[in-house]
């Protein structure tokens, strides 16, 4: 059974129709990559299959671990094992990421015993020196889980910071939407690392991307193009090879010559 | 989501919703005339001056118009308040002298535990009369004086002659007139000269009757290079008849001294709480308001601050909540009437089940008040599309050479913000919790660490248990 299976899914957003009949699959320790144009639909994948309450699912289904979670709200998804990090970190004034993460560390070890949840720490004293240490891992410093979460955060902090909660919160599938859109090279590289160093067969990852860039450090199972609210191809490392190369203009007309 | 919204936050009230079957020592008939107020000052025993003060405010009173501004107070009928209650015959110096049903009300109420724990001196009010107060020892050694408002008028004529209703005269407002002719209770301070009170001083008030009046007089003056912080805090049962709560207070804050006023109101939602706060502060000192107003049916209370000396300093830090019934309209006043000084005015406010906050401010700068700055934020938070914030903002400003700023914001709670949350693992109320934790944040941190936590503790019961 595929851990998330997305079957023939259409969603619209305040009335229009953003994605139109998508399939797609992920299992744990696969890493994936999801590339397309601008405004294909992207996000709006990862925030329907998190539970927006904006994103309507009008046709089709998202199954986890063979289950529909359509009904499920965010927090329980969350429980599940999903998460995403965000393209767009959101700002909470007056709330530090050390208290809110902490929260919801306590929310999913009240919820579940999967092994996942095993993992997670269970006291405060532990699950500091466990933050600590990853936060040094991402060569940050300690006073960002201080401060209020986003205020006054650059775009690449606000990046990393997302990889932090992520790899603290141990999900079994996590989309991450562009977590190297904004990063200098440097960062880049120390995301591109604790991002594998979390890699284990229990972590599927979907990475939402533009650049091969990050794909040479995190070498991706699959790849997959979305153009206009579908998958329409799906393959190797070897279609960004091409796509660095020729653009999309190369996937609309093979997308094109099919459907004639 | 957004409908699910509604009806989280409403703050939490059955603690401090209890009755007691008290005996009062005497009780006026209802409504308000010359007798009443003679009836009180002849209880009282107080010296011919304050009775003619009390029968000029009267007058003041009568003739002044009710406020057109503001919130709505056009229920208000004055011939219903029974306007003083005198619920026992002394004032007791430790807990056991207190008449147990009474005691028994203030320690369900944490006064004497908290005493314990951090507080330097306590004040109890209940109805119309202070019925317990303490102060530690070494305080009083050092000159310091905390005693009721009416014991001060008795024993300290001097002090109390020179200060009382010169900041806050009975020409002011027709609160300020009424709380001058019918005043009873309250607190007053007094810090000698360089003497620091290094933990805070608490007053408690207590309404218990039903269509009862409160009014509270409270004095403070510290003298120069002193320091005191002052914490006030109230609670009434619910009635379905209104009361009226409208205290006066004034401060004086002489060259270098520091004075902070805390007050987290909490009365219940039939109290009309219309209370006029002011303080003057000279040369180099410093005057802190952190006003919370969580209760009442409807709250007027802007605290003002006269900065009369060179390089004064006011800070006034505000939140409001105005839950369905309620109109918080609030805000702040600051007058900077010498070169060089300071205020900051921080003001949040949250909204909900057709609650209404309102912002309400002055920042005025004299004629050579060179060199002023004034930094003004007012930030409001709607929980669902029926409530209701304003902001009224004035300026004036008489002097060129000044520094002033000033920052609004409305908002509701995101959507997107809760998604966030909710993305790893807490429930909706439990995000929205946080949110609006976070957004008074500026606030609780100042209050002492057991008040922030009662405060976080009453949002969040509401927030979490309405969820089920
Ligand atoms: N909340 C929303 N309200 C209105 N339109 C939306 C909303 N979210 C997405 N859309 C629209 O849906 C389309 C797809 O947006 P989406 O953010 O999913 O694209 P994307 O593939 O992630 O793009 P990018 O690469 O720029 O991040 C766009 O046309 C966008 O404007
Ligand atoms: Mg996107």
């Amino acid at each position: 059974m595929p851990t998330l299976e997305v079957k023939d899914l259409y969603v619209s957003v305040d009335g229009k129709e953003i994605l139109k009949g998508l399939d797609f699959t992920v299992n744990k320790g696969e890493i994936h990559a999801l590339m397309g144009p601008n405004g294909s639909g992207k996000s709006t994948l990862a925030y329907t299959i998190m539970g927006h309450p904006k994103y309507k699912v009008e046709k089709g289904d998202i199954l986890f671990e063979g289950k529909s979670i359509l009904d499920l709200k965010p927090d329980e998804r969350a429980k599940l094992g999903l998460f995403l990090a965000f393209q767009y970190p959101v700002e909470v004034p007056g709330v530090t990421l050390f208290n809110f993460l902490w929260k919801a560390i306590q929310a999913n070890n009240l919820d579940s015993t999967s092994p996942r949840i095993k993992q997670l720490p269970k006291s405060v004293v532990d699950y500091k020196k466990e933050l600590l240490e990853k936060i040094k891992k991402l060569n940050m410093s300690e006073i960002f889980v201080y401060r209020p979460i986003g205020v006054g955060f650059s775009g690449g902090e606000k990046k990393r910071m997302e990889i932090l909660q992520m790899a603290m919160l141990k999900p079994t599938i996590a989309f991450l939407d562009e977590p190297d859109s904004g990063l200098d090279i440097d960062s880049l590289k120390i995301v591109a690392d604790v991002v594998n160093s979390v890699r284990n067969p229990e972590l599927g990852i979907v990475m939402i991307t533009h650049y091969q860039r990050i794909l040479n450090y995190i070498k991706p199972d699959f790849v997959h193009i979305m153009l206009d609210g579908k998958i329409v191809k799906s393959g190797g490392p070897e279609i960004v090879e091409k796509l660095e190369q020729e653009g999309y203009a190369w996937i609309r007309e093979t997308t094109a010559e099919a459907a004639d | 989501m957004a409908e699910a919204i509604k009806n989280r936050i409403d703050l939490d009230y059955s603690k401090y919703d209890f009755k007691d079957e008290v005996k009062y020592v005497y009780q006026a008939k209802r409504g308000l005339s010359r007798e009443i107020v003679e009836e009180i000052s002849y209880w009282k025993n107080e010296p011919e001056w304050m009775r003619q003060f009390r029968l000029r405010s009267l007058e003041i009173f009568l003739k002044k118009p009710m406020p057109t501004w503001g919130a709505d107070l056009s229920e208000i009928n004055f011939d219903e308040y029974i306007y003083y209650i005198k619920p026992t015959d002394r004032k007791g110096r430790s807990w056991d002298e207190v008449p147990e049903k009474i005691r028994k009300t203030f320690e369900r109420l944490g006064i004497p535990e908290a005493e314990r724990k951090f507080l330097a001196g306590v004040g109890a009010q209940y109805e119309s009369e202070v019925v317990y107060h303490s102060l530690r020892e070494d305080l009083m050694k050092k000159g310091v004086i905390f005693t009721d408002m009416d014991t001060a008028v008795r024993e300290y004529p001097d002090i109390v002659k020179r200060y009382f209703g010169t900041v806050v005269p009975p020409e002011d407002n027709k609160f300020a007139a009424l709380n001058s002719a019918v005043w009873s209770g309250g607190s007053f301070v007094y810090v000698p000269k360089g003497v620091k009170v290094d933990f805070p001083l608490q007053a408690y008030f207590r309404i218990n009757a039903e269509s009862v009046g409160q009014f509270e007089r409270t004095l403070i003056i510290a003298e120069e290079g002193a320091e005191v912080h002052y914490i006030e805090g109230c609670t009434a049962p619910v009635y379905s008849e209104d009361s009226l709560h409208s205290a006066v207070v004034e401060i004086i804050a002489m060259p270098g001294s520091h004075v902070r006023y805390t007050t987290v109101q909490n009365w219940s939602k039939n109290v009309y709480n219309l209370v006029t706060k002011r303080a003057v502060a000279y040369e180099g000192a410093f005057v802190e308001w952190v006003d919370g107003n969580l209760g009442s049916k409807v709250t007027m209370k802007y605290p003002a601050v006269y900065l009369m000396g060179k390089g004064a300093k006011a800070e006034i830090l505000s939140i409001a909540y105005a839950g369905a019934g309620q109109h918080q309209d609030t805000g702040a006043k600051i007058i900077h009437a010498a070169p060089y000084t300071t205020s900051n005015i921080v003001s949040k406010s949250i909204s909900k089940d057709g609650g209404r906050t309102s912002y309400r401010g002055l920042v005025k700068v004299q004629k050579g008040a060179i060199g002023v700055k004034s930094t003004v934020r007012c930030d409001a938070l709607m929980l669902d599309e029926f409530s209701r914030s304003d902001t009224y903002p004035y300026m004036e400003i008489e002097e060129e050479l000044v520094s002033i700023g000033h920052e609004a914001t409305v908002g509701k709670i995101s959507e997107d913000q809760l998604f966030y949350l909710m993305s790893r693992g807490l429930t909706e109320s439990e995000a929205l919790t946080l949110v609006v934790l976070g957004f008074i944040e500026p606030f609780a941190k100042e209050l002492p660490l057991d008040y922030a936590i009662e405060l976080n503790k009453l949002i969040k019961l509401e927030m979490e248990g309405a969820i089920g």
